[in-house]
């Protein structure tokens, strides 16, 4: 069997594994109030790590290049109150922008 | 839960659709050029589902890595599905068939888009994910069929709508939760960056997770008070 086919197997098992563990096994469950109130604050926590690392990393090096800029206009954009449309055009639209300018 | 529906979870995704479909496109292109199987690439993406991960094994094995080493990097890098389906669990309905089949249209952009003020509404996650599940694999097709013909996603800017598209998406809870989630937010954010240096690609966003931890350490917050009174049960 090839590598590839290996890595499907491997992968696709673990990655199901890992999505279905909390569903599957929590199911009913009322988590008691110090834990919920923890795992309440995972959404803003996991947000921000994916924010700053798709921005701000190419595999394990800290970069700033054009992400960093749309970032920013999508920031701009969100302060606005702009629909999520506009906020997403708005960061590739400058990335783009300043990769055929440099 | 509102009356929201699947409908809504497949209108609020489409912005990024555009964007999916090439990554999903890119991955195809980059795996044929790995010298992968192209049926082995269209059932990875079927079954995994989760971009930086198929990318992860694609060029750990293009630069000549074993499958171990491939499987290794895309697990660490899934890993953050753990914490965030348990995040969402209690959205989950049915039995333990169901709920494991519907975890899988659980990715980084579903998870968030459906994230309420009280939860996650099943119905916006399933509905945005369906969306990504046919773009991702309808991508990875296209990849596959028209090889290297295609135009870098990068080029288009796409791979900067995804930070942006996550800080929308933080925005909210930010406004609606105040200086906790806030604290939480920057402390993950900040676990991350000071992490990748130094970490495999992926712990830097499982070991972010740590900062929720700052919910020990406040009073509950006004979020939780309006949720007693409202009986746990409903938005």
């Amino acid at each position: 069997m090839s590598a590839m086919w290996l890595c499907v197997i491997g992968v696709g098992t673990a990655t199901i594994a890992l999505k279905a563990a909390g569903p599957v096994l929590a199911a009913g469950r009322e988590l008691p109030q110090g834990a919920s109130r923890v795992v309440d604050l995972l959404a803003p926590a996991l947000l921000a790590a994916l924010v700053a690392t798709q921005a701000f990393a190419t595999d394990e090096r800290l970069v700033l290049d054009e992400r960093a800029a749309g970032l920013l206009a999508g920031g701009v954009a969100i302060l606005l109150r702009a629909p999520l449309l506009v906020v997403v055009l708005a960061a590739a639209a400058t990335a783009a922008g300043l990769r055929v300018i440099s | 839960m509102t009356d929201a529906s699947y409908r809504d979870g497949m209108r609020v995704i489409s912005p990024l659709i555009p964007a999916i479909v090439a990554f999903g496109a890119s991955f195809g292109v980059l795996a044929k050029a790995a010298g992968v199987d192209s049926l082995a690439a269209l059932v990875m993406s079927a079954s995994t589902f989760a971009g930086s991960a198929q990318f992860a094994v694609v060029s750990v094995l293009g630069a000549g890595g074993t499958a171990a080493a491939a499987i290794g990097a895309a697990v660490l890098l899934n890993a953050r599905y753990a914490p965030m389906a348990l995040a969402a669990s209690g959205a989950f309905r049915g039995g333990p068939v169901r709920r494991l089949l519907e975890a899988q249209l659980l990715v980084d952009e579903s998870w968030a888009l459906s994230s309420r003020d009280d939860g996650f509404d099943i119905k916006v996650l399933l509905g945005a994910g369906g969306i990504l599940y046919v773009g991702w694999n309808a991508g990875t097709a296209i990849g596959v069929l028209a090889g290297d013909s295609l135009t870098d996603p990068a080029t288009l800017g796409l791979d900067a709508a995804f930070p942006a598209l996550f800080l929308a998406l933080l925005a909210p809870l930010l406004r609606s939760d105040g200086s906790i989630a806030l604290a939480a937010a920057l402390i993950g954010a900040a676990i991350a960056l000071t992490l990748t240096p130094f970490t495999p690609a992926g712990l830097p966003v499982i070991a972010a997770t740590a900062a929720c931890l700052v919910g020990l350490a406040r009073p509950r917050s006004a979020r939780h008070r309006r949720r007693e009174l409202a009986g746990e049960t409903s938005s």
